[in-house]
């Protein structure tokens, strides 16, 4: 066979993806009607037990749930029925709002920390002990000092996604290389050009590389800190789904995490990609 | 000031710190000044400290001691009236070539409008020879185009002074020799000050109205500076026909060959007068006599002529 390298990887994941799925449906085919029962206690042990179905939900299960949800993202029948583009939509929302707050200190503290030695010495302690801290573990105390859980969990977003910015934004303007500085220092470029003009696009690809693994980490907290709070958002759907023991509605949920996980990391790669420009 | 201290390098010293503590030093207590108007060749062995001095006088590196003195003043940093050509060409990658020339001449001009300024660059592309070229990135650029990028940028803002670290080096013969002539015309007509690392020998003599003969670092030394007896009307096609051209070249090569090795023990025997360094004429005496040009070019006598006084 000679089929061009990516013709035979989409083969190869086609035929992953069909073998996963026919191995997912015989595995929760589920085995017959096992004994015969009073239907009353029939009723109470569920499916399971009486007719042997998996309690785990197939692929045509999810599949069907995935189709309704899509058809129909936005419907709100009060508090715990919302359409899943709603929930997801909450999501996207406190990310993106918790996002930007990050970008907008990092950036320019990244600058600060880059350009002065200094600075970068006296502030180093600070950030490695922050870093480290899992971002949830603020949550208390957020909640205790903002009062209001949406807030809480922009606050979260904020401090998880704001370190590798940082520490990518600071290691790229501390990395530009010297003859491009020395080209701006013999045509006397003054200090707010050269930031602009030199050090700005020689350090955005290190900076947009740290702005995706921030989006990444964000993606990944929002579920869990919705979990936590509740109220809104597909953390907090996920969550409500699995006390309503809808499995279904779960794998669902996990999926379109996924999804727009990889949509977002994407668009990142594509910025990045713009700004890059080799040697 | 004098006409013939437009430049004067004033006793400067490099050291760097060594690895095992203590300190190298690159060179010390150099003398040298240039005329304005007047196009100067270094030519030295790699590593002795050319392009530092070179950075010295673009204010890029200071001077461990001693000073450096233009116009008159003591460089206290880099000047958009001196510009420099980087030995590494230095081209900003997310720039295309007419954003890296139009880069300079807005530095230099920023009232201009944005035409006025791009129409400056252009013709610097143009002479260089990157005409149809402006939108392409240093990426897609061979060597010699870069650098082509790197002396239109220089040239595009009218410096007093051209500093040029290895301009050629990267080049193909031809495209050099085209640079050469363009560099050397423009020179000549605007009086350009140059002060330019080379390797090549032949270059230097095409060029260089002086060239200072560097000795093996470290400690190294301008050991002499050598008058370019050849007329300054030369062409390209024909300067190596001179018959003082050999003399010059026999001169040079002897000095990199085997002078510049032994130079630091002649410095040592305490002789040698950093502040005076020799000037020297190779094979003039000889030069008018000798124009009836036997087919087998004379070994020229040497002449220690004059000493410039630092
Ligand atoms: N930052 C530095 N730290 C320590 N030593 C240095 C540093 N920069 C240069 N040197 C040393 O100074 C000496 C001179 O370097 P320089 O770059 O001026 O040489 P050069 O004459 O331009 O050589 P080439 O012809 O190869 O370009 C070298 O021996 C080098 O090792
Ligand atoms: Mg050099």
């Amino acid at each position: 066979m000679n089929l061009p390298m990516g013709v035979r990887a989409a083969i190869l994941t086609i035929a992953i993806f069909v073998a996963f799925m026919l191995a997912w449906h015989v595995a929760t085919q589920g085995s017959g009607p096992v004994a015969q029962m009073d239907p009353e206690y029939a009723k109470l042990m569920g499916k399971t037990a009486t007719q042997g179905t998996s309690a785990m939900p197939g692929p045509l299960d999810v599949g069907s749930k995935l189709w309704e949800h899509l058809r129909q993202p936005f419907y709100d029948n009060g508090p715990n029925d919302k359409g899943v583009g709603i929930q997801l939509a909450y999501s996207i929302g406190r990310v993106a709002i918790g996002y930007f707050l990050a970008v907008a200190a990092a950036i320019p503290i990244g600058f600060l920390i880059g350009m002065s030695p200094l600075m970068s010495r006296a502030l180093d302690p600070f950030i490695q002990v922050l870093k480290p801290i899992s971002p949830l573990a603020w949550m208390p105390l957020a909640l205790y000092t903002i009062k209001d859980s949406h807030l809480s969990s922009i606050f979260v977003i904020f401090i998880c996604s704001v370190w590798p910015m940082l520490i990518n934004t600071a290691f790229g303007v501390a990395a530009v290389r010297k003859e491009w500085l020395n080209v701006a220092r013999t045509l006397e470029v003054g200090p707010v050009r050269r930031a602009f003009t030199i050090i700005l696009p020689a350090a955005a690809p290190t900076i947009l590389t740290g702005m995706r693994i921030s989006i990444g980490i964000a993606w990944l907290v929002i579920v869990a800190a919705e979990m936590l709070v509740g109220g809104t958002g597909i953390g907090y759907f996920v969550w409500n789904e699995w006390n309503n023991l809808s499995i279904t509605n779960v794998i669902t949920a996990i999926l379109l995490i996924g999804v727009i996980g990889m949509v977002l990391d994407q668009i990142l790669a594509r910025l990045t990609r713009l700004v890059t420009f080799p040697e | 000031m004098t006409p013939d201290k437009f430049i004067s390098i004033e006793g400067i010293t490099k050291r760097f710190p060594a690895p095992g503590g203590g300190t190298t030093t690159v060179f010390e207590d150099l003398w040298l000044s240039l005329k304005r108007g007047e196009f100067t060749c270094i030519i030295g062995h790699s590593g002795c400290g050319k392009t530092t001095v070179l950075n010295i006088l673009a204010g890029l590196d200071v001077p461990t001691e001693g000073a450096v003195i233009v116009d008159g003043q003591a460089i206290e940093g880099p000047s958009i009236d001196r510009a420099v050509i980087f030995q590494s060409h230095a081209l900003l990658p997310w720039r295309t070539v007419m954003g890296n020339v139009v880069y300079a001449v807005s530095s230099k001009w920023s009232r201009w409008s944005k035409a006025d300024q791009q129409k400056q660059a252009q013709k610097f592309i143009d002479l260089v020879g990157l005409t149809g070229a402006e939108h392409k990135r240093p990426a897609e650029l061979s060597g010699g185009m870069k650098q082509r990028v790197g002396i239109a940028r220089a040239l595009s803002i009218e410096p007093k002074i051209m500093l040029m670290d290895e301009p050629f080096s990267a080049l193909d013969a031809l495209t050099r020799g085209t640079l050469q002539d363009e560099v050397r015309r423009i020179c000549v007509e605007t009086g350009q000050t140059v002060f330019m690392i080379t390797h090549d020998v032949d270059e230097a003599i095409y060029l260089a109205d002086r060239i200072v003969m560097m000795s093996n670092g470290p400690d190294a030394v301008f050991a002499e500076i050598v008058e370019n007896p050849l007329p300054k009307d030369r062409k390209r096609t024909d300067f190596h026909k001179h018959p003082l051209y050999y003399g010059v070249r026999n001169h040079i090569i002897d000095f990199l060959v085997t002078r510049s090795k032994i130079f630091a023990a002649e410095v040592q025997g305490g002789a040698f007068d950093k502040r005076h360094v020799p000037v020297v004429r190779p094979g003039v005496p000889v030069a008018v006599a000798a124009s009836t040009a036997p087919a087998t070019p004379p070994m020229p006598g040497l002449q220690r002529s004059s000493v410039a006084s630092g």
